[in-house]
């Protein structure tokens, strides 16, 4: 039995970990923005199995309100064995490109709301002696292009700190998991035309739930995209930037 | 993107743009006609919207709720009839009725008023609802039962998804023991010999069907395999089959062909030595044979293929179905899987159902300009000859002046109809003479 806690409780991505986590019959406390939305998700998981199923309205950015989150999640859970974060937005790289305001809000919610958050349940883990740590990062945080390098390097950021935050953690028994999924068919992505590359929800939940199981450090989902991205990182510099990628 | 929103048999291929329904509490898109779509697996022009909109329900696939003591199930309408079973089946609990694929929505499933092969006692899937909710175009929610809305009720199942967009459905289950059944499998060698076995097997046998090998021709016309099956009671566990087999890619032609077709029939004819074989097996292999094979269409190339199922009355069932059998073998046309099943007597709910009482005739045909549609021509005016009906949910071709003689409640029909929705399917069978 485990007791997670989900932020971005009702992304696509999320939602469909969740129904795996439930079909265990794992105690659930969802976060997220819009209650309506949370509610017909704690319908379904209760349903599937979960053998309970919280919710919590709460806007990630407001950093201030974190601990008592936590707080929160512990008193109604028991306790917290595992924290997953699903929350994020796809900036528009252009309005990011005309103002900075827009540019700091973005890397605000896609990275540094998550190290607040991740600084006291890293604090609270790393005391317990135990604990897992699932965070989804993006392919796009190997490297920055033109295209969406804000979201690039909020996400860079954030790979970079799990990187950090697990050679910290190794020692107290706490597992952190960087997810990186590639073009995943969900509402952030409705826009763009979907090929080959793309995912379902399904697929990557299914990859993020065995890596938590098999304690990965770093998930590449679906995995093909390992090789994608060695190849874009290795593109000497003074073509790539060349490139319009 | 326009892709994945195209009907099983990629005949014709209608573009659409598609927009997807994900929360119960959504609006529908403003300014636009539009279809609701679930799974996209009726085989036509049904689920398609050419140059609209289609309101897609495959993210609306919530549980609502679940009463595992009455065996009653709530549901957003984009949960598939698999979902359903992968959660109900391990506390004894299995669909009344479940057509050949379990990869279909409850909302397709009731907009379509499907059926399978214990049709012959339970009916279809339109008689175990027992409520759901549409909204209509000017954004209002309606709630249909029995009791509640009942001309809506009777209007949207087997509506074609005409009616409003279904946002939730409720519906009963059945009890089962265990996840197998008993299966005897005979095999025939005439027509006659079909409807003789269908008849004595009626009562004792909740599910019967048969596969016609429909390159047989003369005396042998209509020989096949007639399996005739019950849930299992003992205490038996088949293990369940994985999904292995797929097929990855789009082949640049079609695989059917006269020369495999002759290969295939001959050969599944004659893959049972004895004339009965009986087996306990899982359900997945009996109910959905070729759900374990992943993008079975893509075998007819990029041309696609046409679906044709018939139902034709009870007076004139065996002469109808050899018609159509002769007319099949004389265009050399065959079919890879021909299914023959007798319906049985119980009312289908719906204003527009396919179902009543005769024999069904399912047969798929790649799609081979107009020598393929020619045949279907002919076997259109057999059956309308045969005062039976064609099925929209595999329908591409049927002319429209059959359709409102197959489906005499269309008048009554009509005025449930949204002024926002149609079809492709709509619009060519009300423009045609």
């Amino acid at each position: 039995m485990k007791n997670w806690l989900i932020l971005g409780a009702t992304s696509a991505i999320a939602e469909e970990v969740m129904r795996l986590w439930a079909g265990r019959g794992y105690k659930l406390f969802l976060v997220a923005r819009n209650q309506d939305k949370m509610d017909m998700i704690k319908a379904d998981l209760s349903v599937r199995g979960a053998s309970q199923v919280e919710t919590y309205i709460l806007d990630a950015n407001e950093t201030t309100k974190h601990v008592s989150l936590l707080e929160e999640a512990d008193k109604r859970l028991g306790h917290i064995d595992g924290v997953f974060i699903a929350h994020g937005t796809l900036p528009d790289q252009k309005a990011c490109e005309k103002s900075y305001d827009v540019a700091y809000q973005e890397i605000h919610t896609n990275a540094l709301s998550v190290i607040s958050l991740l600084t006291e349940v890293a604090n609270r883990f790393e005391a317990r002696g135990h604990g897992d740590i699932a965070v989804i990062s993006s392919v796009a945080g190997d490297r920055g292009r033109q295209s969406n390098y804000v979201y690039g390097a909020a996400k860079a950021l954030l790979s970079s700190f799990l990187q950090g935050l697990r050679n910290r953690l190794v020692k107290s028994n706490v597992h952190v998991l960087t997810i990186k999924p590639g073009f995943v068919d969900t509402p952030m992505t409705a826009e763009f035309d979907k090929g080959a590359l793309w995912a379902s929800t399904e697929q990557v939940a299914q990859g993020i739930v065995s890596a938590v199981d098999k304690q990965r450090n770093e998930v590449y989902l679906p995995g093909f995209w390992w090789a994608i991205m060695f190849i874009i990182k290795h593109v000497p510099e003074f073509i790539f930037k060349k490139l319009s990628m | 993107m326009t892709k994945q929103y195209v009907s099983w048999g990629r005949y014709p291929y209608k573009q659409q743009k598609g927009f997807d329904f994900s929360w119960r509490n959504q609006e529908l898109p403003e300014n636009t006609n539009f279809l609701p779509q679930g799974n996209a697996r009726s085989y036509g022009d049904s689920c398609m919207n050419q140059g609209g909109v289609v309101v897609s329900s495959r993210k609306l696939n919530r549980f609502i709720h679940y009463d595992q003591k009455l065996g009653l199930i709530r549901c957003e309408a984009g949960v598939t009839l698999s979902q359903i079973l992968e959660l109900v089946e391990p506390h004894g609990w299995f669909l009344h009725v479940t057509p050949g694929t379990k990869f279909v929505t409850v909302g397709g499933a009731l907009a379509n008023d499907v059926h399978g092969k214990n049709h012959h006692v339970a009916g279809t899937f339109g008689c175990y609802v027992t409520q759901f909710e549409i909204m209509r175009s000017d954004g209002s929610r309606m709630l249909c039962s029995p009791s509640e809305n009942a001309d809506y009720f009777s209007a949207t199942i087997g509506g074609l998804g005409l009616t409003g967009f279904v946002v939730w459905v409720e519906l009963t289950l059945k009890k089962v023991e265990n996840s197998a059944v008993n299966v005897e499998n005979i095999k025939y060698n005439s027509l006659s010999e079909f409807f003789t076995l269908s008849e004595d097997s009626e009562e004792d046998y909740e599910y019967t069907v048969a596969w016609v090998d429909c390159l047989a021709k003369g005396e042998q016309a209509g020989r096949g395999h007639f399996s005739r099956a019950n849930h299992a009671k003992n205490q038996v566990k088949p293990s369940r089959p994985k999904m292995t087999l797929s097929v990855p890619i789009d082949p640049p032609l079609s695989l059917i062909n006269s020369l495999t077709l002759k290969a295939f029939n001959s050969l599944y004819y004659n893959r049972q030595r004895e004339e009965r074989a009986y087996s306990t097996v899982h359900y997945d292999p009996f109910f959905y044979p070729l759900d374990g094979i992943k993008n079975w269409n893509r075998v007819y190339g990029p041309k696609g293929f046409l679906q044709f199922q018939c139902v034709v009355s009870p007076e004139n069932s065996e002469a109808a179905i050899r018609e159509i059998l002769e007319r099949i073998s004389a265009a050399n046309r065959g079919s890879f899987l021909a299914v023959l099943k007798v319906f049985g007597d119980v009312p289908s709910p719906g204003l527009l159902s396919f179902p009543r009482p005769g024999a069904t005739l399912a047969l798929d045909f790649p799609y081979q300009g107009n020598k393929t549609l020619e045949l279907l021509d002919q076997l259109d005016d057999v059956v309308c000859q045969a005062n039976g009906a064609i099925y929209p949910a595999k329908d591409a071709h049927m002319s429209g002046s059959h359709f409102k003689q197959y489906y005499p409640k269309i008048e009554e029909f009509k005025q449930f109809i949204d002024p926002a929705i149609t079809s492709s399917f709509w619009t060519r069978v009300m423009e045609e003479k």
